[in-house]
């Protein structure tokens, strides 16, 4: 993976000092909390209901395991002992306290991390495709292209006033594992006929309380070029989208409300510009990067056989463990959501451990996914029962990838002072409803996700069963979606009607799966089933009156 | 006249007042002009060869138009006088710098001690902007 020279060090260097000099100038009262206030979100330090949260930035989902084990060791040294991966696949703290904070960023800094732009309305960090450079459906690596995104975004000086905040995602897969579409753009590394690399640029996506599917506007950047292109659809954005109003602000409304074609047309107009600037990488800066993204040294004629006699352990296999491009090696994911967990939670201890089986089992290397889970992307077949059987040591072995368990859900109010509602009370009484392995099976892929809030943190529109908590005069509040779907058929869910307690959504969630069962043809998932029937038997089920049968 | 708090120039300030972007259109010998959030800075383009002074205001600093605004007159060679005007901070100083402000008058003064240091943040930069900074790509693959 990526390594800092030492420019990339003395840039987070730079950023560790003068955030210190800005917490310093804040506590000496040299500056009011509404100046300090974007300059610490732009450091990634929220101030929520109880404490400092802290949002580090895991640049497209990739670290090794010195940077995991410093992870782990942050949730103990200023944290309560454990860290909360997140949607966006970084990893945030919740009980930071200030004048902690720029340690922190040293601390961070010194294994080449930082917390630079997670939060703000500036470019935020990039994400992308968890099984990128091991994926056996890959087309092309999107990781050197993330980093040479995530260094051109890193303090870009005309983009960091937007009008709200922007979010990238890169892939390089037919298959889309990042929610690439519901991204401000999503760019997709394809092939032409000739076999030459292209960027298809899809912007206007998002999710919040306007989800929409984005448009694709550029059909085929070179590669090239991809700088120069996103310059000039930001720089139309940060010229004409909207100001007056925070909740338009985002750039698929101004895609929206001008239209596809126009927002072509300017980007286009501005594109033809900026190539006359010589603003882009040279070839060389591309090979430099694909250079630390070669192919680990795999072991030639490593064994796929596998000895699934333990009757778990087939069971883990058969649901998290991913093929591999390479054969005798597999992708293995780790479920950071028992049964009864808060999805995306981990000690600092179960931290160090992922760490440890990095180090000694996937070439030095970890991914965070945004369906808040762990991947250890390049594992040999021969290590998979060891690797399990430590997993299981530290409950990390729930067997519930793409399952109804996996659920989505973001902080809520249990931390967030965003949110309307809480998501992890909701999260914790569905997974335990739906503890018995066996039946999570038999549904089969069923994605979930849980919002606390409009906002959207929690993916609710693209769940096959999304949930959105909204406050209903005072008292928590809880809306199903159906239908919902990320990946290259992406669809937005639909309200079923009205909303729920607490108890009543995990009862009307249980419904809706009681419906997709004695519906659903042969090989469908839920999600097939909804979109061949409909919403009407799912509302008719979800809201009939109890009977004396029923 | 705005008072100036920092200038990087050594050319004389301009003395006239600068008019907005609509009556500039009107008036033949304007040299100086301010430029607000919604307008478009592509409007002066035909007639930079006479400007000396453009100010770009920043009624809000969160308002990031004008960063756009300051380096599309710069790609398209304005030499003059680029002066942020308003909701300038410290701590915006080095971005407006790098997008091709010589000039800030912002609301609250700032000292050119503490600018100074402002503008040395970054050691280095990863992108090319218009203040002729090499960016990272450039030192790592010379000509």
């Amino acid at each position: 993976m990526y390594q800092y020279d030492s420019y990339d060090q003395s840039m987070v260097d730079a950023r560790v000092a003068e955030f210190r000099d800005q917490v310093e100038r804040r506590l000496a009262g040299d500056i009011t909390e509404d100046q300090f206030k974007p300059l610490r979100l732009k450091n990634g330090l929220y101030l929520q209901l109880h404490a400092y949260m802290l949002r580090v930035a895991v640049p497209y989902g990739t670290l090794n395991s010195r940077q995991m084990r410093m992870l782990g060791d942050i949730a103990d040294k200023y944290d309560r002992g454990y860290g909360h991966f997140t949607t966006r696949q970084n990893i945030q703290y919740n009980w930071i306290k200030l004048q902690d904070a720029p340690d922190i960023l040293a601390d961070l800094a010194s294994v080449e991390m930082h917390a630079i732009q997670t939060s703000g309305n500036c470019i935020r960090n990039t994400t992308s495709d968890q099984f990128a450079g091991a994926a056996a459906d890959e087309l092309v690596d999107p990781r050197p292209y993330a980093e040479l995104l995530r260094q051109w975004s890193t303090f870009h000086p005309e983009f960091d006033y937007l009008p709200r905040k922007f979010k990238i995602a890169i892939i390089g897969s037919e298959t889309d594992r990042a929610a690439m579409k519901l991204h401000d753009i999503g760019i997709q590394l394809v092939k032409n006929d000739a076999g030459e690399i292209g960027c298809k640029f899809y912007v206007g996506g998002g999710m919040g309380r306007t989800p929409m599917i984005a448009p694709v506007i550029g059909d085929f950047v070179p590669p090239l070029q991809m700088i120069s292109y996103l310059e000039a659809c930001l720089r139309v954005y940060n010229r004409y989208g909207r100001r007056d109003n925070k909740y338009k602000a985002r750039i698929k409304i101004l895609v929206h409300e001008i239209g596809a074609d126009e927002y072509r047309r300017q980007v286009e107009e501005e594109f033809a510009h900026i190539l006359t600037l010589g603003l882009e990488p040279p070839a060389e800066e591309l090979e430099r990067i694909k250079g630390f993204f070669e192919q680990p040294g795999f072991e030639a004629g490593a064994s796929d056989d596998l000895d699934l006699s333990d009757p778990d352990f087939a069971l883990w296999v058969d649901q998290n463990v991913h093929a591999h491009k390479q054969p005798g090696y597999a992708i293995v994911n780790i479920s950071l959501k028992p049964v009864g967990g808060i999805p995306g939670d981990a000690t600092a201890d179960q931290i160090r451990l992922m760490a440890d089986l990095a180090l000694e089992y996937s070439f030095d290397e970890l991914r965070v996914t945004h369906a808040q889970n762990i991947v250890l992307p390049h594992v040999r077949k021969a290590d998979l029962y060891t690797i399990w059987q430590k997993l299981d040591a530290a409950d990390l072995s729930a067997a519930n990838l793409d399952l109804i368990g996996d659920i989505i859900a973001c902080p809520g109010l249990d931390y967030c002072s965003l949110a309307n509602a809480r998501s992890i009370p909701v999260a914790q009484k569905i997974s335990e409803r739906f503890a018995d392995l066996g039946r999570q099976r038999e549904l089969g892929e069923l994605k979930l996700k849980i919002s606390g809030c409009i906002n959207a943190c929690g993916h609710h529109h693209a769940g096959h069963i999304g949930i959105l908590g909204v406050d209903r005069k005072g008292v928590e509040n809880y809306q199903l979606l159906l239908g919902g779907c990320e990946g290259a058929d992406t669809s937005l869910g639909t309200i079923t009607g009205p909303g729920f307690n607490e108890d009543g959504i995990v009862d009307a969630v249980e419904k809706a799966t009681n419906v997709y069962l004695a519906q659903r043809d042969e090989g469908e998932r839920f999600v097939d089933t909804y979109r061949r029937i409909g919403m009407a038997p799912f509302k008719e089920a979800i809201y009939a009156k109890e009977t004396a049968n029923g | 006249m705005v008072e100036q708090n920092l200038r990087y120039r050594s050319d004389e300030p301009v003395s006239d007042p600068a008019v907005t972007v609509d009556a500039f259109a009107d008036q033949n010998n304007a040299t100086a002009v301010r430029i607000e959030p919604g307008d478009d800075a592509r409007a002066l383009l035909p007639h930079l060869d006479r400007l000396a002074l453009v100010e770009v205001n920043f009624p809000a600093y969160t308002d990031g138009r004008g960063y756009s605004a300051a380096r599309i007159l710069r790609e398209h060679g304005y030499a003059g006088e680029l002066r942020a005007v308003g909701g300038v901070l410290l701590d915006q100083l080095s971005h407006m710098r790098r997008c091709g402000f010589d000039s800030f008058a912002p609301n609250q003064a700032i000292s050119a001690e503490a600018a100074e240091k402002a503008f040395a943040t970054w050691p280095e930069v990863y992108q090319k902007t218009v203040d002729g900074r090499p960016a990272i790509w450039a030192k790592r693959h010379p000509a």
